[in-house]
């Protein structure tokens, strides 16, 4: 391998060498020699090796009898472009792992409130799966962009070595992947492609031509941006739940999850109160008493509208809020960045009459 | 020739007509489905916020026929009619009213 190396084009990437490598070890010291040894005798190693490497694989067949000095490095380049098919293959999957698991464990780990959070970032997953390949598409363009009008610097020009192999992993990522990611990253190619007219003719730029440009700029510029849509998860324990006699449900770490979510008690159980169109009170212990039965699982899901509503910032996403009262209207503001907005006030409405109606009228 | 100036039209108009009504803002043209628990295993099913051009009758027996279950109209001085309907049927109203053209983003379900 490592004698292999110094023989390949140097200039290539290290990540790209070794995969080369990897996948062509099987012909080991047979194939080394022969990539080399083309450039300065064609014909007679070519049929001299063939007879070796004949039985081992049709693809260095193939790629034997196609082998002449001057193509060589261009079947290099083919078998590079494979094998970073595979390797992004490879990338691809724990991704696709990673969203598989964020999939299963929602509704294994169903139970849990961190299930909410990982719904969010699953979000999160995705746009920033399609930001980052607009950047990659984007960078294309700007690229050609860049060759049009020949200002080049010494950085994009490190780049330009990239966009050589872009386009054919680009479309192997459309090949891979057969979910919605496909349909966006076809519509910047066709603004890639509208991109050319843009430049050479003098027609109106296109809103999506300049919102794709304007961001691969901007994480260009700051690339704290992208990171930080990937930042640590919001995560609050699970509500324990047990039953309390055979109509009661205690709520026992209310007070925990208001102090996680910045809120007053008082609020959150209103909510909760209103929402499960149930009443009950707060015992001594600062564990929330509950008329009626109800599991972990629902109030869970009643506590994950809560923080839809009330805790995450619309703008941001973020969990760092701050709910206010002025004026007997709420007012939650971001903390993060700055957002400020009213939210609903918690109203019951209709409540039914249930149990014995004796017992409700006034004495 | 008209200028917009001069128009007689009240650029507030609307907004005295909203504001002439209590809830503004308040979300009041939402129709929300509530559940209630009752005893044991039962559970009540409210549908609150009706808009009054329906006939709330006969909404009320499409209902009962569909999820095979009784239920009624209360009459609540305050949120205007509401009907009841015995049972966990908040998913089936919520598809009834969609199916019936009902706007999905009016409807607010709430409960576990």
């Amino acid at each position: 391998m490592a004698s292999e190396e110094p023989l390949f084009d140097p200039s290539l990437k290290k990540r790209k060498k070794k995969a080369v490598a990897f996948t062509e070890d099987p012909l080991g010291a047979d194939a080394d020699p022969t990539a080399p040894a083309p450039d300065t005798i064609d014909n007679t190693t070519t049929t001299g090796e063939a007879v070796d490497l004949g039985p081992t694989t049709a693809h260095e067949q193939m790629k034997m009898n196609g082998e002449e000095g001057s193509k060589n490095e261009d079947e290099d380049f083919k078998a590079m472009f494979g094998d970073l098919k595979k390797k992004k293959k490879k990338k691809e999957i724990p991704m696709d792992l990673a969203d598989g698991d964020s999939g299963t464990s929602t509704p294994a780990a169903g139970a849990s409130v961190p299930a909410i959070t990982e719904d969010l970032d699953f979000s999160d997953i995705k746009k920033k799966k399609k930001k980052s390949k607009k950047a990659a598409l984007d960078m294309e363009a700007f690229e050609k962009e860049l060759s049009g009008s020949k200002s080049k610097s010494a950085a994009e020009e490190e780049e330009d070595g990239e966009v050589e192999h872009n386009p054919n992993l680009d479309i192997d990522d459309a090949d891979l992947e057969n979910d919605p990611f496909a349909q966006p990253s076809d519509a910047p190619v066709g603004v890639d492609l509208g991109n050319e007219p843009w430049l050479s003719s003098d027609r109106d730029y296109l809103y999506p031509e300049l919102l794709t440009r304007f961001y691969f700029l901007l994480h260009a510029a700051n690339p704290a941006l992208l990171s930080s849509s990937s930042q640590k998860r919001y995560t609050i324990a699970p509500p324990s739940i047990h039953r309390e006699g055979n109509k009661r449900s205690v709520f026992a770490n209310v007070t925990d999850i208001c102090k996680k979510m910045h809120r007053q008690p008082e609020h959150v159980i209103q909510f909760l109160f209103s929402e499960m169109g149930t009443t009950g009170s707060v015992d001594g212990a600062g564990r929330l008493v509950i008329k009626g039965r109800f599991q972990q699982k629902q109030v869970e899901n009643v506590l994950r509208r809560y923080i839809v509503e009330y805790v995450a910032c619309k703008t941001c996403k973020s969990m760092d809020t701050l709910l206010t009262k002025e004026n007997r209207i709420f007012f939650m503001s971001c903390e993060s960045c700055g957002s400020r907005r009213s939210v609903n006030a918690i109203k019951s409405g209709f409540q039914a009459q249930v149990g014995k109606r004796s017992k409700n009228r006034p004495a | 020739m008209s200028v917009q100036n001069l128009n007689s039209v009240d650029p507030f108009a609307e907004e005295e007509l909203l504001g002439g009504t209590q809830d503004v803002g308040s979300g009041a043209d939402y129709i929300h489905i509530r559940i209630q628990q009752r005893n044991g295993r039962k559970t009540l099913t409210t549908v609150q916020g009706l808009a009054k051009q329906y006939d709330l009758k006969k909404i009320l027996k499409a209902f009962k026929k569909e999820f095979a279950c009784n239920g009624t109209i209360h009459n609540d001085e305050k949120l205007g009619e509401v009907i009841q309907l015995q049972g966990d049927q908040r998913s089936k109203i919520l598809d009834f009213l969609v199916e019936n053209d009902v706007e999905k983003a009016t409807i607010k379900m709430h409960g576990f």
